[in-house]
């Protein structure tokens, strides 16, 4: 497998490291379901077939975290950003809602 | 000993070079081959016809095929530690002295008396794994078991290290082409004279596939001299890379390939700085498979007798190599192809006493071949069974009338149709579709990228696969951006390939073999059926059927044809099974590569390594570390003599400890103190300029993931440490939290460990010692250095230093750094003006002794399954901010007062030995799991105190001090009585540190 690092280009998935679904967000940790709330977030995953959002760590390159949209059932790679630039889009789409 | 003549090699035939002879041996008797050999034509032309005995009944075998389907000439090749089992003959490259030896049979390959296995058939039939187990256990061990052992097999490995060297490597390409027959030779052709960049590879080692083979013509030239001018055209591309003796054995994602290249395997040892072996991972972005067909046999009576052979492989023989693979041959067939075959036996003045054909219909051109050349025609008929022991002296032949008679010959070319080879198409989860017309599987869904072209796809004609080839190519260059340049098609005809399907002859009375390499036979089939194993995945692991070194290539299909007939099915129905990756056997040395003993990891060396080397230093490996685990002097026998000199020293006077290994990461920018409040449990905004803390950071499930300091060196200017085991780790971590948890602070992490040489420099006259190497005005004093300072300073007359006042021994101690390219001068300037002062370095092991002198935790307690709390330090929480882990460390499990909490312990008695691991048991409790009561984590001899002592989880701890307990090691017969004590031996109130 291949990951297109916005960094550093096409490079060998062994230079990255893995850590899970990114579509869910850290929950926030002053809100009164937090117990429940950050439970949820480290216990219960989504065991996802089908396209789905990744975080990736460029581990032996750029050091940068990834969002990499893959598809669970045959490894195609449909889209790969800079986690850092979605986290700040999110956290700005936030600010607008409130 | 007189070398023997090439009786059977062919005049003026075959693309052999008759002007270098080469030598070679097998079972020690001499013989000689030309180069352009395999090792299986040179058998033939020297008469040799018997190559081996089987797996399982150790029948004589001989060479069934011409490629890396064969099931049954598999040899030992080289000798020695170069020996390598299970070598197919039929792809072996003949070479000056090459050396092999036949398998599996005691004593001779001639007298085999393990034949006898052959009258044990009803014990080793379908199932046999299963069912010989159930008989009583004395039998199986007694007798079957031993007795199986020893008859079933196939070579024997090395025992020996293997002395070559393997490689590893990747390549890139826009257009990667597997196989070298005309789909393939035009695919590549016609995408190289685009610009692409091409690589060609083919398993042989001569490319061509079937035009080298077969008496063809291209473009009005021999198949043979077209496949010459288009590698020619070929190699004058800059950006074309060929690859022959190269294996495309895998698929994998993203258009990457699993390929092995046979450097060296066609000489006899591999010359100075060249591997045997290549492992290529390919990156392509289209490929084109083009792997062309394998034939597949008809199941008939002793059809694995030497002499028969397939019928496309007795045309390789006789047109590529110029052997006479027999003197009297039958031809059996269902299939134009195979039918055409007495026209190269013909040819090469092969007698042919029969053609025997499945179908009614044959072909008008063959059948006046046969007339005008007096070949007897038998249409709508069968061979039922080969007749002879070692090797085929009559078929018997079955009419369509049902008369039976035998025809005298030494050869039966067989062909039962072909088997594209999808393989590789279905190694990413394609499967292959059954397509009746062909009587064939072609490929299924294909994988991005991805493109199948001539027989591969099932498409059997030298014109188009020559055509297809050239679409394909095209294809794929325009894909990958290219402009299609003109590239005419050669002319070639296409060959007539009427086939009937036919599998297996009913009238057969002698074993009828489905899978020849693992002695599988169609009764074995048919035997699991009416067991019940009737999906062709039980069928499979029932039979062993597919399941040896050739993966069922000759068998699969037919096995599956046959499980459907049985069954009432059709084949589409009945499926089939898929392929993984390898395609043919890898070898482990080519998977391993250069990752062999010492290079298998990576062995990082501390700056100041030759400096504790010379000393004489132990050394043990921590990760990729290697680290000074202790310094003997000379008289000291024993590790525990030098570890307890070395703690005395550092007690006394003055010790030096390299804890260059230690993570270190650099923390920047206006809200880098923010950012630590949130990854640490302890309040670092707070901390002052120029002063160091210890911390600790959380998982976000609420255990402890890795302790540390962190030193502050300007408002936005911090430094961390973490554990050397963690380093990698925690960095990540931290890139985590810092890009998707809080991406909106100001700061920037850089990892730093390499960066720094950095000494542990502790004892009540570490800063008498310090003091000689720091450059002035620096006052080192404890009124403006106190315990806890930090600094930035020049050491050693300029030299840019950092200077923190850190103990993990417990003892006044620094921990002082230089840039990593000044350890060595650092250790070696410490260690001189420290003699007066009675300096000596210490290593690993002391430094963990005073740890546990001072209860502080490492590795052993943060295991991964405690808490702050329980390693004593809950108090550390702050509770004034949010931080990783605070939210679920609250969860009442890991809140729970009765967890295992770190503790002291001691001998009750003094002399007593404690060992890391034993459990904790109630003083009068029996040692049952029920009873365990937690575990001691470590433990070291103090020579502080004179005893052993030592940390260790225990359920309540606090309220148990001056309890007497058993701590039980069973494994290494430990049960002695500890006593419960607080966790701390050493100056209990910290005086030591602040003076
Ligand atoms: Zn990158």
């Amino acid at each position: 497998m291949r990951i297109n690092c916005p960094h550093c280009g096409q490079r060998s998935n062994d230079e990255f490291s893995y850590l899970g679904d990114a579509s869910i967000v850290r929950p926030d940790p002053a809100a009164p379901n937090a117990n429940e709330a950050f439970y949820a977030f480290g216990y219960e995953r989504a065991n996802i077939a089908g396209p789905m959002q990744e975080l990736w760590y460029h581990a032996a390159g750029c050091h940068a975290w990834l969002v990499v949209t893959r598809d669970t059932r045959n490894h195609e790679i449909l889209d790969v950003k800079s986690a850092q630039e979605v986290a700040l889009e999110r956290q700005k789409a936030a600010g607008t809602a409130q | 000993m007189t070398q023997s003549a090439q009786t059977a090699r062919l005049k003026d035939r075959g693309l052999i070079d008759r002007s270098q002879s080469l030598t070679f041996t097998f079972d020690g008797v001499p013989y000689n081959g030309y180069a352009g050999d395999t090792l299986a034509s040179a058998l033939l032309a020297n008469g040799v016809r018997l190559v081996g005995r089987s797996f399982k009944y150790h029948r004589p075998r001989g060479i069934l095929t011409s490629g890396s389907e064969e099931p049954n000439a598999l040899v030992e090749l080289r000798s020695g530690a170069r020996r390598e089992p299970n070598t197919k003959a039929t792809i072996t490259e003949l070479y000056d002295g090459l050396e092999a030896k036949s398998q599996n049979r005691f004593p001779s390959l001639s007298l085999d008396l393990l034949a006898v296995n052959g009258l044990l058939s009803p014990f080793l039939s379908a199932g046999f794994y299963y069912k010989t187990f159930m008989w009583p256990a004395s039998f199986w061990e007694k007798f079957y078991e031993p007795m199986i052992r020893r008859a079933a097999g196939l070579g024997r490995a090395a025992q020996e290290h293997d002395p070559d060297s393997y490689d590893k490597a990747f390549a890139f390409c826009d257009i990667l082409v597997v196989g070298s027959g005309p789909a393939g030779l035009m695919a590549a052709l016609t995408a190289a004279r685009t610009g692409a960049r091409v690589i060609l590879v083919d398993e042989n080692f001569a490319f061509g596939g079937r035009l080298l083979s077969d008496v063809r013509t291209v473009g009005g030239v021999k198949g043979a001299d077209w496949v010459n001018s288009v590698v020619a055209e070929l190699r004058s591309f800059p950006g074309v890379r060929l690859m022959p003796r190269t294996t495309v054995f895998g698929a994998y994602d993203t258009g990457t390939f699993g390929a092995v290249e046979r450097v060296a395997d066609h000489v006899p040892v591999p010359a100075a700085g060249v591997p045997r072996q290549r492992l290529w991972r390919i990156v392509a972005k289209h490929t084109i498979i083009a792997q062309g067909a394998m034939e597949r046999p008809i199941v008939f009576g002793n059809n694995d007798r030497p002499g028969v052979m397939l019928a496309s492989a007795v045309r390789t023989y006789i047109n590529r190599f110029g052997v006479k693979p027999g003197e009297t041959a039958v031809v059996f067939s269902n299939n134009d192809d195979g039918a055409s075959t007495i026209e190269d036996l013909v040819g090469a003045g092969i007698r042919v006493a029969a053609l025997v054909d499945t179908r009614t219909m044959l072909q008008p051109a063959t059948k006046s071949f046969a007339r005008k050349h007096g070949i007897r025609i038998f249409e709508g008929a069968v061979v039922a069974d080969a007749i002879g022991s070692s090797r085929v002296t009559s078929a018997r032949i079955v009419g369509a009338d049902g008369t039976s008679q035998n025809i005298a010959c030494d050869l039966i070319a067989v062909s039962g149709g072909f088997n594209p080879s999808v393989q590789v198409t279905t190694h990413l989860g394609g499967r292959a579709q059954w397509q009746q017309e062909l009587a064939a599987f072609v490929p299924g869904a294909l994988p991005k990228g991805m493109a199948v072209s001539g027989s591969a796809k099932g498409t059997f004609g030298l014109a188009s696969c020559l055509k297809e080839g050239a679409q394909a190519g095209e294809a794929a260059a325009v894909a990958s951006g290219f402009q299609a340049a003109a590239s005419a098609v050669p002319a070639a005809d296409d060959e007539p390939s009427d086939i009937s399907a036919f599998w297996h002859v009913k009238t057969a009375k002698h074993k009828a073999f489905v899978d020849q390499q693992n002695d599988v036979t169609a009764a074995d089939v048919a035997l699991a059926e009416r067991e019940g194993y009737r999906s062709v995945e039980h069928l499979k692991r029932y039979t062993t059927l597919g399941m040896a070194t050739d993966q069922g290539k000759t068998s699969n299909v037919n096995g599956l044809a046959i499980l459907a007939q049985l069954t009432g099915k059709t084949i589409a129905a009945t499926g089939a099974t898929s392929a993984r990756p390898p395609y043919t056997p890898v070898s482990l040395g080519a998977l391993a590569g250069e990752h062999r003993g010492k290079h298998f990891k990576a062995t990082r060396l501390t700056p100041s390594h030759d400096w504790a080397k010379e000393r004489g230093a132990a050394f043990i490996e921590t990760g990729m570390w290697l680290r000074a685990q202790y310094y003997p002097k000379p008289g000291e026998n024993d590790w525990l003599t030098t570890v307890c000199r070395e703690v005395n020293t550092v007690r006394n006077a003055v010790g030096v400890c390299d804890v260059s290994t230690l993570g270190k990461i650099e923390i920047h920018g206006t809200d880098a103190g923010k950012f630590l409040d949130r990854v640490y449990i302890n309040m670092m905004s707070t901390l002052g300029v120029g002063k160091a803390r210890y911390g600790m950071m959380l998982r976000e499930d609420g255990i402890a993931m890795d302790d540390g300091t962190a030193a502050r060196f300007a408002d936005d200017r911090y430094f961390i440490t973490t554990t050397t085991a963690n380093a990698i780790k925690v960095l990540q971590h931290l890139e985590l939290c810092r890009q998707w948890y809080w991406p909106d602070l100001d700061v920037q992490l850089f990892p730093v460990s390499d960066q720094w040489a950095q000494y542990s420099v502790a004892g009540p006259r570490a800063r008498d010692l310090l003091a000689k190497i720091v450059d002035a005005p620096f006052d080192i004093s404890n009124a403006a250095f106190p315990y806890m300072a930090v600094a930035e300073l020049t050491v050693m007359g300029g030299i840019k230093a950092r200077l923190y006042r850190l103990s993990f021994s417990g003892e006044m101690a620094y921990e002082i750094a230089v840039p990593a390219r000044q350890g060595d001068r650092l250790m070696r300037t410490l260690m001189a003006k420290g003699e007066e002062f009675g300096v000596a370095p210490y290593g690993t092991e002391a430094l963990g002794v005073m740890r546990i002198e001072k209860g502080h935790v490492a590795g052993p307690e943060l295991n991964g399954m405690t808490t702050a709390g329980d390693l004593g330090l809950g108090k550390m929480a702050s509770t004034k901010k949010d931080f990783v882990g605070r939210v679920l460390s609250q969860r009442p499990g890991l809140a729970d007062p009765t967890r295992p909490r770190v503790v002291g312990f001691r001998p009750v008695d003094r002399s007593a030995r404690l060992r890391g691991g034993a459990h904790f048991i109630g003083k009068d409790d029996a040692a049952v799991a029920q009873n365990d009561q937690g575990y001691m984590t470590s433990v070291a001899y103090s020579p502080s105190l004179g005893h052993w002592i030592g940390l260790g989880l225990l359920s309540g701890a606090e309220s148990r001090m001056g309890e007497i307990l058993r701590a039980f090691d069973p494994v290494r017969n430990g049960d002695v009585l500890v006593e419960v004590v607080p966790a701390t031996f050493v100056d209990v109130e910290g005086a030591r540190l602040r003076v």
